[in-house]
C-alpha cells in the first residue's frame, strides 16, 4: 500500500495553462522517476489509478487504459486547467490506451513520449518528439541484474520445502547411520540445489545474450549442464563410496533441469518474449524438465541404497 | 547493445494492407521496431522481434493491425493450466489478492524497467 500515490492532477513547479500534461501510473516509483527526470521544469502530472502497478504492467492488464484515462481527465477538470488539448503518455502505456478513442471521447490528443523517463528532457527539448532509440525497449545487463533478487525470492519458498527432504532422505538411506548420512548426502544435496538455483536464476539471466539457443529453457539447461559438470568434477569428497557414481549422475540430471525450469520462468521478467513463443517453448520444455527431474531423483534415491 | 530475438515464426501479429491508412501509430507505440513505413503504409519488417504486447493493434484506428495480445510469462501459463488465477504472475497482479504468491515486491518489480 505504501507504493501508491493518490490518483489525480499534480503540479510540478509552477505550471500555467500552457504547460504540458504528463500522464503516469500511481505506482510510487513511476511517479517519482517521472518527477526526478525533469527537475526545474513546469508541468502538470496526471496520475491514473493503476492500483499501484507500474505503467507497462498496468497497460497490459488494462488498468492504465482508455477508460481510466478518459475518466481521470474528466474528474480532474483538466479542460479548465489547461488551454491546449494534448496529453503526453509513456510509450509503454500503448497496450492499454487507444489514442484515437481517447481523442474521440475526451478531446485530448495523445502524444506518446519516450520509454525511459530519463529521455524526457531530450524529448521535451525536441518539441515533444521521440527518436527511434527512445522508442526501443532494451534489456541490458543492468536491467537483467536488478531482476535477479526477485527471481531468487521466488525460489526461496520451494527451496525451504525441498532441501529438508534431501537431508531426511540422506539420513535414512546409506549405512553410515542417520546423522552421518544426513551430513554426507544432505550437505551435498544442498550445495547442488543451490548451484542449480544460481545457474538458472542468477547466471542465466545475466549471461542471457551469450548463452546458446533462443528458448530460455535451453539457455538455462546449458548453464545448468556447465554448472553440474563443474560441481561433479570439483567435488571429490566421498569418492570411494559405493553410491558415489550414481549420486553424481543424479545431479547431472537434476541441476540442468532445475536450472532450465528457473530460466524458463525468467520469460515473465524479460522484455521481449511473446505469449505464443512461451507456449511453444513450454510444450517441449516442461515434459523434458519433468522427465529429467524424475530420472534424477530416482537415481539419487537409488544411490542411497547402494552399499 | 545486444539485440534479443525470441523464437522464430511464432507470433500472431498480422497486418491487413487494405485497411491500413498509414497513420503510423503502430510504429510509434511498438517497443521493438517491428513495423516500418513503406509507400504510405505500415509493413511488418521484424516479425520475430514482436512480443505480442498489443500496443499496435490497440492504437490502430482501422483495425488493420491485429495480434493476440498477452504476457509472455511461463509462470502465468503454468498457473492457468493448473486452474489458478493466470494473472497472478509477473507484474500483472492485484496487490490486495497477493496472499499466497511471492510477495508484493516480487509482483511489482518484474518488468519494473518499464516505469
Amino acid at each position: 500500500m505504501h507504493y501508491m500515490v493518490d490518483p489525480g492532477l499534480y503540479a510540478l513547479g509552477n505550471p500555467d495553462d500552457q504547460a504540458p500534461v504528463l500522464v503516469t501510473a500511481n505506482y510510487k516509483m513511476s511517479f517519482d522517476r517521472l518527477r526526478e527526470a525533469i527537475p526545474g521544469r513546469n508541468a502538470w502530472i496526471l496520475v491514473l489509478d493503476t492500483k499501484g502497478i507500474n505503467v507497462w504492467c498496468a497497460a497490459g492488464k488494462g488498468t492504465f487504459g482508455t477508460e481510466e484515462l478518459v475518466r481521470r481527465v474528466a474528474a480532474s477538470g483538466l479542460t479548465q486547467v489547461v488551454t491546449h488539448r494534448e496529453l503526453i503518455l509513456p510509450q509503454l502505456s500503448g497496450p492499454g490506451v487507444a489514442a484515437h478513442e481517447v481523442r474521440k471521447r475526451s478531446g485530448f490528443t495523445v502524444i506518446y513520449g519516450p520509454i525511459r523517463s530519463t529521455d524526457l528532457p531530450a524529448f521535451w527539448d525536441a518539441g515533444f518528439k521521440a527518436t527511434a532509440v527512445m522508442r526501443r525497449k532494451t534489456f541490458t545487463m543492468r536491467e537483467r541484474t536488478v531482476l535477479v533478487p526477485v527471481e531468487l525470492v521466488g525460489t526461496l519458498k520451494w527451496s525451504l520445502v525441498i532441501l529438508p527432504l534431501f537431508f531426511l532422505a540422506g539420513g535414512l538411506g546409506g549405512d553410515a547411520g542417520f546423522w552421518a548420512g544426513m551430513l554426507q548426502n544432505g550437505l551435498f544435496a544442498v550445495i547442488a540445489m543451490l548451484s542449480a538455483v544460481v545457474a538458472g536464476a542468477v547466471l542465466t539471466p545475466m549471461l542471457l545474450p551469450w548463452l546458446p539457443g533462443r528458448a530460455f529453457s535451453l539457455k538455462g539447461f546449458v548453464m545448468g549442464l556447465i554448472t553440474s559438470a563443474l560441481l561433479v568434477t570439483l567435488w571429490t569428497r566421498g569418492f570411494s563410496e559405493p553410491g558415489y557414481p550414481t549420486r553424481m549422475m543424479a545431479w547431472l540430471f537434476i541441476i540442468p533441469v532445475v536450472s532450465a525450469y528457473l530460466a524458463m520462468n525468467f520469460t515473465g521478467a524479460s522484455t521481449y518474449t511473446s505469449l505464443s513463443g512461451v507456449r511453444k517453448e513450454m510444450k517441449w520444455a516442461v515434459p523434458f524438465q519433468i522427465a529429467g527431474g524424475v530420472a534424477g531423483v530416482c537415481l539419487w534415491l537409488s544411490s542411497l541404497l547402494i552399499t | 547493445m545486444e539485440r534479443f530475438v525470441y523464437l522464430k515464426d511464432v507470433v500472431t501479429l498480422a497486418l491487413d494492407p487494405e485497411k491500413c491508412i498509414g497513420c503510423g501509430m503502430c510504429l510509434v507505440v511498438c517497443p521493438h521496431g517491428v513495423l516500418r513505413m513503406n509507400n504510405g503504409h505500415a509493413r511488418i519488417v521484424n516479425r520475430d522481434l514482436c512480443m505480442e504486447c498489443g500496443a499496435c493493434s490497440r492504437n490502430c484506428p482501422t483495425e488493420a493491425v491485429t495480434v493476440e495480445a498477452g504476457v509472455g510469462c511461463a509462470a502465468a501459463v503454468i498457473n492457468t493450466a493448473l486452474g489458478r488465477d493466470g494473472s497472478s504472475c509477473c507484474c500483472v497482479i492485484e496487490p490486495d489478492k497477493d496472499s499466497g504468491g511471492g510477495g508484493l515486491k516480487t509482483s511489482q518489480s518484474a518488468r519494473s524497467g518499464c516505469c
